[in-house]
């Protein structure tokens, strides 16, 4: 097709009949360079406009780099606006244990439902409940944090907490009182809310395995569970592997559901039950109102450590599923 | 195709154009309930006038006015000298009414509690951390309280009700005073949970069995919170209360109205004094006049007068008659 | 040796339905909370509303008969904006990732940025925007909301408009300038105009992610307890007034906060499943008749 454009067109010349029917009187070569050269200034404009962006970010906290240096940061557990200190390690803490959790319940569970949706359901119940998980994507994350307060924390509270308690409350993990909202109720919704992200993800690469394999598979005498196991999961790990990474990258950034259950409590606890902050919440609860210019500086800096994770772990899943797309292509 | 986008942009700028005045408004969510009420009331008065108030805590109304992003600030902390200093004129702080600062709390089974100074200190401190402490139970008569871990609620933003409430306990506790101190956000140790706001403390209390937060009276009352009685200055325990806060700008001598009026009267002398009441204050530029602030003066001329008849069925009380007549005087 | 294949067989056995007990068990255990959140949400939600959260705007603390209708209209404003912005830019940035310079720099460039677009947190959008609009123009304003949205739907539209466009052989294109068109002509008056559904439902998909979102519209459109149409003054917003609501103690917010979360599911989930419908119409259509010839055997009555 390159070829066609290249060639020396013989309609070259601005006919006034023909298919010039904008009759714009300039030759079409001239035309299509002005299109060309419209979208490149388009992409350009964009690409620019995100640099710019950055760069605004990054000057806009450069107060707090100049005040604390950004490792000692990120490392010191500190918040305290009133006197202008800041430090951020509670946040970053804040930040992994709620994912770090909230993907150990959720992975398994993904892949389970990503299993039975796709195996052991009649093709058309597996794809009607597939639709619905889709839409629980789609639910804004506020109405999680709605239910969140006024269903889960309660629940917590007044249920799972006694029962962790009595089982496994020699733990530190449950020390100390629990007020229902905390570190444990704001793991569970973004559980529940990277499910549908980890399972559509799972479920497209656990389509690719062609059926000839599964009934290898089940012709050699494997139970389901074996032919699963075999067929299924062992080839596919990369991709579920991609499917769990872009989870995470999305629990990472989740902010108004935790925002709403987290307690927004500034110092580390070992507790799950303790209340806590992630980076996201914290800027979501203090940017409006914050006192200084030293205290948007800080939340800026901690905005730039979530953009910079947030845009590590994406990478990673991304190039780990094309790797699996690479290796699997249909 | 292009009538649609035609009549949407002559819509959209027609929109643009508005003949009623907007002033924007930014602070302390402890007068949010009266304010409301006002702005709503002024709107009848002068129909042209829109008041667009946010109740995004006192530190955040102070640094919003410094900023320039508003055309008045609302605080209960009366600002410090570094904040006048970074304000591009000379800031007037106008009291509106005063208020209470009451402690709230929800506990099953008990609909009275009585506190002083230093046990309360100690339960926002961390150092009581069951509701059947003896400290406790010693003040309430030897009463039957359950024991229950005590869940502390506190503010997360730059609140001026943080400010009020850790200005009485500082007073009350020299050990309070030293390890957490006064200010509008503070370093509270042990468990607690911060949220958003007035409306947000007591959104948490009333959501949480064996809560206790710091909360303006009004908003305890308007959610059928119970809140402590304390013991004041004078040995007497007083709920709070209208007469409560009254009783404490009661004594207040005529200069201190002529003065800077950035006061203090937490844990103020009297029988009938409820020891953790404020001022709350509006936050009036002192610079050229503009449509906005011009609206804003004279709304105060109104609140000042026609509006302290409101404040007592929100329980706010109105601000003493003689310091309403010094304010209308310093406004103009 | 028959004794120990057996007592392996069972073991394999147990461990085949212990396996499935368990797959079943996840399913539940995911599907019922989710389930319960979509219930409850719908039922709270459903009975929150009345004539007045519909017509009216927010009355003082306190005072019921309050509405939403500022935020209704506010959301519509905000994401009209946003998408004014990124729709056209998104699709042309679409087309040119799919048409042109395959491998220039600046289509590679322009692919990593949208890529990075789609994994910023909305909150750091948010900050974005304030930093553009919100402190030149020294107060919150719906521009910036409406901006911050904006970079949410671009690389939604970007993607899909490129996926959709790909997907288009190549022989049409040859066909089209065999027939003596300028290259323009045939992307924009024919390729794009075919793939029209496609592009519609990705436009749509964006628009609904924009209509739900919180964080961006925090600290830029702000909010307003008034009804405002003006784009530099702060706006009131569905997700905002919600969220304010919500964490507030009174009642009657709380209520009103479970209607608007009703009205944001409806608004969200309707464009979502109606523009999914749309590209699959035959699916959608048989899926019914599936269903319905499997109810009518069951029919009692």
């Amino acid at each position: 097709m390159e070829q066609a454009l290249n060639q020396k067109s013989v309609n070259n010349s601005p006919a006034p009949e023909g298919p010039d029917s904008l009759h714009l009187g300039i030759p079409f070569k001239l035309q299509d360079k002005i299109n060309v050269w419209v979208l490149r200034t388009l992409a350009f404009a964009i690409i620019t406009m995100l640099a710019t962006l950055v760069v605004l970010l990054f000057k806009q906290s450069g107060e707090a780099v100049k005040e604390f240096g950004l490792w000692n940061f990120i490392s010191t557990d500190n918040w305290n606006p009133v006197e202008d200190e800041f430090g951020g390690l509670s946040f970053l803490y804040g930040t992994a244990v709620s994912s770090i959790l909230a993907l150990a319940i959720a992975a398994p569970v993904s892949v389970a439902i990503a299993l039975f949706l796709n195996e052991m359901l009649p093709a058309w119940l597996g794809k009607f409940l597939g639709l619905f998980v889709e839409m629980i994507a789609a639910i804004p994350s506020i109405v999680f944090g709605l239910w969140g307060i006024y269903y889960l924390a309660p629940f917590v509270k007044e249920t799972l907490t006694p029962l962790l308690k009595s089982t496994l409350g020699f733990l530190p993990l449950f020390q100390g009182p629990s007020f229902g909202i905390g570190m444990l109720t704001a793991s569970l919704i973004l559980a529940i809310m990277i499910v549908p992200t980890i399972t559509s993800i799972c479920r497209e690469v656990f389509k690719t395995i062609p059926g000839h394999q599964k009934e290898a598979a089940l012709a050699l005498g494997a139970t389901r569970f074996e032919m699963i196991k075999l067929a299924i999961l062992s080839p596919s790990f990369s991709g579920i592997m991609g499917g769990v990474v872009l989870g995470f990258g999305r629990a990472l950034g989740e902010t108004m559901a935790v925002a709403m259950v987290i307690g927004n409590s500034t110092s580390i606890s070992s507790s799950l039950l303790a209340p806590a902050s992630t980076m996201a919440s914290v800027i979501a609860n203090e940017y409006a109102e914050a006192d200084s210019d030293l205290h948007v500086a800080a939340l800026c800096l901690v905005g730039i450590f979530l953009f910079v994770i947030t845009l590590i772990i994406n990478f990673a899943a991304r190039s780990i599923v094309w790797h699996f797309n690479r290796k699997h292509a249909r | 195709m292009k009538h649609l986008l035609i009549i949407a942009a002559s819509i959209f700028f027609a929109t643009q154009a508005s003949a009623i005045t907007k002033v924007n408004g930014a602070g302390a969510s402890f007068p949010y309930p009266i304010y409301s009420k006002w702005f709503s009331e002024y709107k009848k008065v002068k129909t042209d006038v829109q008041f667009n108030y946010q109740a995004i805590g006192s530190g955040g109304g102070i640094r919003q006015l410094i900023k320039q992003t508003v055309d008045f600030g609302a605080s209960d902390a009366p600002m410090k000298e570094k904040d006048m200093k970074k304000a591009a004129w000379p800031v007037l702080h106008v009291p509106t009414v005063m208020g209470a600062v009451s402690i709230a709390f929800n506990l099953d089974g008990v609909k009275a509690l009585k506190f002083d100074g230093p046990t309360l200190a100690k339960v926002f401190m961390g150092e009581i951390t069951k509701w059947n402490d003896p400290a406790i139970v010693a003040l309430n008569n030897g009463a039957k309280l359950p024991n229950k871990d005590i869940l502390v609620v506190r503010r997360s933003d730059g609140s001026g009700t943080t400010s009020i409430f850790s200005d009485y306990l500082s007073t009350v506790s020299p050990s309070f005073e030293k390890n957490i101190g006064r200010g509008k956000a503070l370093k509270w140790p042990g468990v607690t949970v911060g949220a958003k706001g007035n409306d947000g403390v007591t959104g948490v209390i009333k959501q949480t069995k064996g809560a206790i937060g710091y909360v303006e009276l009004a908003y305890a009352i308007k959610n059928d919170l119970p809140t402590a009685e304390l013991k004041n200055k004078n040995g007497k325990y007083v709920a709070p209360s209208i007469k409560g806060v009254s009783a404490s700008a009661a004594k207040l001598k005529d200069d201190v109205y002529n003065g800077d009026l950035r006061i203090s009267i937490v844990d103020q002398e009297g029988d009938d004094v409820y020891p953790i009441s404020a001022f709350t204050y509006i936050l009036l530029p002192q610079t050229k006049e503009t449509t906005q602030l011009k609206e804003v003066k004279s709304f105060l001329n109104w609140a000042l007068t026609k509006g302290q008849a409101m404040a007592g069925d929100l329980h706010y009380a109105p601000l003493p008659i003689k310091l309403s007549e010094i304010l209308l005087k310093k406004i103009k | 040796m028959m004794i120990e294949t057996t007592n392996y067989y069972r073991w394999r056995k147990f461990k085949n339905r212990f396996f499935q007990f368990l797959l079943i068990l996840s399913a539940i255990a995911v599907l019922t909370p989710i389930f319960l959140i979509v219930q409850y949400t719908f039922v709270k939600g459903a009975s929150s509303l009345n004539f007045d959260f519909f017509t009216n705007l927010p009355k003082p603390v306190g005072e019921s008969g309050g509405g939403m209708r500022h935020a209704i209209i506010g959301t519509l404003y905000l994401v009209a904006i946003g998408a004014a912005i990124a729709v056209p830019l998104g699709i042309m940035s679409g087309i040119y990732l799919a048409e042109f310079d395959k491998k220039s720099a600046l289509s590679r460039i322009l692919s990593f940025s949208i890529d990075l677009l789609t994994g910023v947190p909305s909150i750091i959008v948010g900050i974005f925007a304030y930093i553009l609009l919100v402190v030149p123009l020294k107060s919150f304003n719906a521009l910036a909301g409406g901006v911050a949205l904006s970079i949410i739907i671009l690389p939604i539209v970007t993607r899909s408009t490129e996926e959709i466009l790909k997907l288009v052989p190549d022989h049409i294109r040859e066909a089209g300038l065999a027939l003596g068109l300028p290259r323009w002509k045939v992307i924009f008056m024919i390729i794009v105009p075919g793939s029209f559904k496609g592009i519609f439902t990705g436009v749509m998909l964006a628009i609904s992610r924009a209509a739900g979102e919180t964080a961006p519209l925090l600290f830029t459109a702000f909010g307003n307890m008034y009804m405002s149409y003006r784009i530099d003054q702060p706006m009131a917003s569905l997700p905002v007034q919600i969220y304010n609501y919500a964490i507030s103690p009174f009642e009657d917010w709380q209520r009103q906060a479970w209607g608007g979360a009703f009205v944001l599911i409806i608004i969200v989930l309707g464009i979502n499943l109606t523009s999914r419908a749309i590209i699959n119409r035959n699916e959608f259509v048989n899926f019914f008749i599936e269903l319905n010839k499997k109810f009518k055997g069951k029919k009692v009555k």
